[in-house]
């Protein structure tokens, strides 16, 4: 049996979600998926996972905010009882502070960042991304249990339809020794990791004054904004858009980099974006290396081209 | 805290790709660990007590532990495994803060290279304490701890009762570098050699492989920029 952890998010699923979906229903080989959530989904949201492959939608009654002990508890022992051996989860944050805590208390291997469906002929064998993105690695789980937790952006997410029938059960687990006090959620942006288009900055821009026409552009294509790290060390900008080893891994379908030369640790972050643009004064920027597309240009003459060209 | 390749490292592997090739390369104190290092030392500094850094690693992590002490930790542990997998690195953990009675952990939110950003969720299960992970802000005050932490499109704030196993995320603090005094100090400082619980693996790295280099850039002339949407629009078909 196979199931996923479906994080409810303001009470929707995500692609991500979605994503865990049909990474299990393809493992499945004829069973059904058994998706696990805490709280209740708004209306719709039930039947939206069934276009995704889950047939079953286990709702576990919510008494608290998140917290990955009380969730993971819950978890546990419903995973446990309806006898999954394969649990998918998304490498969201949430998914990231429950996946590890899961694993331990279900008994199980785990492996995290994998970015493809496993190898089942001679064990149970998933390819990950290691080094920040410069190496991947092939590891076999051992354990009768296992637990991946998958980058989101890693699967094409293509409609696999069934029933879904719904089941709702208690919350079996004590308060926790955590209290959320507060949230700030950036209102109108689309989160770095769960972005499809980026653009994304460097020290060629000069200074923070100038990311209006980078916000502009981001507008226009629905695209998420990010930066290098000189930039986010600088206070150009917040340190949540920092792409690199030392940042967040994004695996965005396009990745357009203006202003940044490309050093090793940025490329890391972002090497596994689909389509690569780079645009730097500099033809010798180590970017164009790495891209698939590139502007040998200033970007204060290259970025307003590029607006007025998506305007049309 | 894991011992890694620096981040300017050129990643190779070697034995039929079965092992990370770790001639030539330069070793440091993972970059997130280094930040929850430092923490810790910021927080014994404000309120008292100890710092230990405890490595799961064979001899080779010591001097880089030594660095460590030198930055300020007061004493270490050097847990005498290979560090095959994020759950075998919890297990020996465990058994060290079971038996050092630590009141607090910090982690840092993954190590750079294999990114598995389990040690945390991992370690505080087998302990049954709280977990937050990414932390971005940590604070002791009244008895609790204090966090933030980022969140898919967002920040968090969390208050936790103690003991607690944190995980840390960049921008929690600046990392501190060694003075001559620090290095030092650091030669005598106690580094404890543990032996190991050896538990049994459950998960195997049998091969690994590098990212298929790209095919030569499609050049565009910058006069003519406007172009670039039009074959991302039309030829690649990515933008609408």
């Amino acid at each position: 049996m196979i199931g996923i952890y479906a994080e409810l998010s303001d009470g929707k699923f995500k692609k991500a979600i979605l994503e865990s979906g049909v990474y299990a229903a393809q493992l499945r080989n004829g069973g059904g998926v058994t998706a696990f959530c805490v709280g209740l989904p708004s209306e719709g949201e039930a039947d939206k996972l069934s276009k995704y492959g889950v047939s079953h939608l286990v709702q576990i009654e919510k008494t608290q905010d998140f917290d990955a002990q009380n969730y993971t508890k819950n978890l546990a022992h419903y995973i446990t009882s309806k006898g999954i051996k394969t649990l998918v989860v998304a490498n969201t944050y949430e998914g990231k502070s429950l996946s590890s805590r899961l694993s331990m208390a279900l008994n199980a291997s785990l492996a995290t960042n994998v970015i493809a469906l496993p190898d089942t002929n001679n064990g149970f064998s998933v390819k990950r991304s290691v080094f920040s993105g410069k190496g991947f690695a092939f590891v076999n789980l051992l354990n009768e249990i296992k637990v991946v937790a998958i980058t989101p952006n890693s699967i094409d997410v293509k409609e696999m339809p069934t029933a879904i029938q719904i089941e709702n059960v208690a919350n079996i687990a004590e308060k926790s020794n955590t209290k959320i006090e507060g949230t700030q959620k950036l209102e109108g942006k689309i989160p770095l990791t769960e972005a499809e288009i980026v653009v994304s900055a460097g020290r060629g821009l000069k200074g923070a004054e100038n990311w209006g026409m980078v916000e502009e552009l981001a507008g226009l294509l629905g695209a998420a904004t990010a930066c290098s790290k000189p930039v986010s060390d600088m206070g150009w900008r917040p340190h949540s858009e920092h792409v690199g080893q030392t940042g967040i891994t994004i695996k965005p379908n396009l990745y357009i980099a203006i202003g940044i030369s490309g050093a090793i640790q940025h490329l890391a972050g972002v090497s596994s974006s689909k389509v690569i643009v780079a645009i730097n004064k500099d033809p010798e920027a180590p970017f164009f290396k790495a891209a698939d597309f590139g502007i040998v240009g200033d970007a204060f003459e290259v970025l307003p081209k590029l607006i007025a060209a998506v305007k049309g | 805290m894991s011992v890694v390749p620096d981040t300017t490292t050129k990643i190779t592997f070697t034995d039929n790709n079965t092992k990370f090739n770790s001639q030539g390369v330069q070793f440091i104190i993972n970059p997130y660990d280094e930040l929850s290092l430092t923490k810790a030392i910021e927080i014994v500094e404000k309120d008292g007590g100890t710092v230990a850094v405890a490595t799961v690693g064979l001899i080779e992590t010591e001097a880089t532990i030594r660095k460590a002490l030198a930055i300020g930790a007061n004493e270490a542990f050097r847990i005498n495994i290979e560090p095959k997998d994020g759950v075998l690195v919890a297990q020996e953990l465990s058994a060290l803060v079971k038996t050092e009675g630590f009141d607090m952990v910090l982690t840092g939110r993954e190590s750079i290279d294999y990114n598995g950003g389990q040690v945390c969720g991992l370690l505080a299960e087998l302990l049954q304490w709280p977990s937050v992970n990414v932390c971005t802000k940590i604070e002791i005050e009244g008895g609790k701890a204090h966090f933030e932490r980022d969140i898919d499109g967002g920040r968090e704030v969390i208050v936790s009762d103690l003991p607690v196993v944190a995980s840390a995320q960049k921008d929690l603090c600046e990392p501190r570098i060694p003075n001559m005094k620090g290095i030092m100090a650091a030669r005598t400082k106690s580094l404890k050699v543990v032996e190991p619980q050896n538990n049994p693996i459950t998960s195997n790295f049998y091969l690994f492989e590098n990212p298929v280099p790209k095919q030569a850039v499609r050049l565009i002339d910058p006069e003519n920029a406007g172009q670039l949407i039009d074959i991302l629009r039309n030829e690649v078909k990515i933008i609408s």
